[in-house]
C-alpha cells in the first residue's frame, strides 16, 4: 500500500529519529511512505483567526500535491495543521476562494485527500492485532505511559482522532507491542508548548504536573508523537523525570529494526 | 488614532467566530485552564469582557501571551463557546498593530540551540509576531 507522506521540518532535524524509525517500520509492515516531492513548513500552529489565509497555504499546497488519496503525517503539529486546513477547505467557501485567488492553481485542490496520522494508519489500516503479529521483540514487562498532549486530540470534532477526553489509541498501540500501557490523568494535558520560550517556569510547572501524575500512576517511561512535548518533557522536567521516546522508536524496537 | 470599541468588538467576534452570549458562566473553562494562575484575565473573563466590549483591556494584558493554545477550554466548554479562540483573536488584534510584535525575529532565533525543535521556533514566530 502506498501513502503520500509529509514529514515536516522538525523531523528532518531535531526529531530525525521519529522519521528514520517510521520509515524502517513502514518497510517491515509493507507500507510505502512516499514523501511529497516538494513540501513547505506547515507553520507549526494553526492560525488563531479565521481571516488568516496565508498561514494555511503551505498546508493547502501539500494537500494539492498528494497523489495517493491519503496523506500520512507523523508530527502532532503537522498533523494538526494539515487536518484542520483540510477540514476548513471542505467547509469554508470564503477560505477556499481566497486561497485559490491567491495561488491560481491550474487545477484547484478538490478536497478529496484524507489526512491521517501514522498512528491512525496503524490502528485503522493495518490494525493493532495484525501489528502484534509482526512484533519480534515484545516489550514485555515495560510500563509505558502515552503522552498525548493537545494537538493530536483537540478540537475533537475536527481531528476525529480519538475520544479527546479519554483516548486509548496509544495505549492500544503500546499493548500491541507487548508492553503494559499505564493510564494517568494528565496524559491529554498541555506540556507548556511555545510558552517555554519566554517563560521556562510556566513550562516547568506544566511538565511537573504531567510527570508527577505519570510517575504516581506507575509509568516508567513515556512516548509521544510531538517534538515540542518531547522537548518540554525532557528539558523542562524538574522534580520528576522519566525517559521519553517517540512512538516510532518504540515501534522500531518491537519490530526489531532499532539498532543498539 | 484610537480604535473604536465597536470596531474592536466586531473584529474579535468575526475573526474568532465566538458568540459570547452563549456562555452560561459555569466557569468550567477557567477551571480546566492549565495556566489559570498566571493569567491576569482568565478564560471566562475573556468571554464576559469581550461581550462588554472591553477588548483594549484584554489587548494590553500579558494574559494573551500566557494562553498555551492547548484548547482544553475549547473542548470542555459545555456551551461550545470556545474561550481560547477569543484569546487567540485578541492577541491577533494586538499583533496586527504597527510595531506591536511581542518579539523580534532575532529574539526568537537567539533561543535556537542544539536541542530546541524547529517546531518551537516556528510556533513562537507565529504567536509573537506578525
Ligand atoms: S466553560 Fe463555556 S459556558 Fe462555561 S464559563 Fe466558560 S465559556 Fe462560559
Ligand atoms: S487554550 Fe488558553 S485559555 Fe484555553 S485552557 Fe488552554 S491555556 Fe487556558
Amino acid at each position: 500500500m502506498i501513502y503520500s507522506y509529509y514529514p515536516g521540518c522538525t523531523l528532518k532535524d531535531r526529531a530525525k529519529q521519529m522519521d528514520i524509525y517510521a520509515r524502517k517500520c513502514a518497510d517491515v509492515l509493507g507500507i510505502a511512505l512516499k514523501e511529497l516531492p516538494e513540501w513547505q513548513c506547515c507553520g507549526a500552529v494553526y492560525p488563531a483567526a479565521s481571516d488568516e489565509i496565508a498561514p494555511r497555504l503551505s498546508a493547502v499546497r501539500a494537500l494539492m500535491n498528494t497523489e495517493e488519496g491519503k496523506l500520512v503525517t507523523m508530527c502532532s503539529a503537522c498533523h494538526h495543521v494539515l487536518k484542520r486546513t483540510n477540514f476548513d477547505w471542505n467547509r469554508d467557501e470564503n477560505f477556499r476562494q481566497k486561497a485559490n485567488n491567491y495561488m491560481k492553481p491550474e487545477t484547484p485542490y478538490d478536497g478529496s485527500v484524507e489526512v491521517i496520522h501514522f498512528l491512525e494508519l496503524l490502528r485503522d489500516e493495518i490494525g493493532f492485532d495484525a501489528l502484534k503479529e509482526k512484533v519480534v521483540n515484545p516489550l514485555t514487562g515495560r510500563k509505558i505511559g502515552a503522552f498525548y498532549g493537545c494537538l493530536l486530540l483537540r478540537p475533537g470534532k475536527v481531528l476525529a482522532f480519538d475520544d479527546p477526553e479519554n483516548p486509548s489509541i496509544i495505549e492500544d498501540f503500546i499493548r500491541a507491542l507487548g508492553a503494559e500501557p499505564v493510564r494517568y490523568p494528565y496524559r491529554n494535558e498541555c506540556c507548556g508548548a511555545y510558552v517555554a520560550l519566554e517563560n521556562k517556569a510556566c513550562a516547568e510547572m506544566q511538565v511537573e504536573r504531567a510527570l508527577n501524575s505519570a510517575v504516581a500512576a506507575g509509568c516508567e517511561e513515556l512516548i509521544t508523537a510531538c517534538p515540542l512535548c518531547m522537548y518540554n518533557l525532557v528539558e523542562n522536567a524538574t522534580a520528576h523525570k522519566l525517559p521519553v521516546s517517540y512512538f516510532t522508536e518504540l515501534l522500531a524496537e518491537a519490530l526489531g529494526v532499532k539498532e543498539g | 488614532m484610537e480604535n473604536s470599541v465597536k470596531f474592536l468588538t466586531e473584529t474579535v467576534l468575526r475573526i474568532s467566530g465566538v458568540d459570547p452570549r452563549k456562555c452560561m458562566k459555569c466557569g468550567k473553562c477557567s477551571g480546566t485552564c492549565p495556566n489559570y494562575d498566571a493569567m491576569e484575565y482568565h478564560p471566562h473573563q475573556f468571554v464576559s469582557m469581550v461581550e462588554k466590549g472591553q477588548i483594549e483591556k484584554l489587548m494590553n494584558s500579558d494574559s494573551i501571551y500566557l494562553c498555551l493554545g492547548c484548547m482544553a477550554c475549547v473542548e470542555r466548554c459545555p456551551r461550545n463557546v470556545a474561550p481560547g479562540k477569543l484569546v487567540g483573536a485578541v492577541a491577533q488584534l494586538k499583533l496586527r498593530q504597527q510595531d506591536m510584535n511581542r518579539k523580534g525575529g532575532n529574539d526568537v532565533a537567539a533561543f535556537a540551540d542544539e536541542i530546541v525543535p524547529q517546531q518551537l521556533l516556528m510556533a513562537a514566530m507565529r504567536k509573537y509576531r506578525k
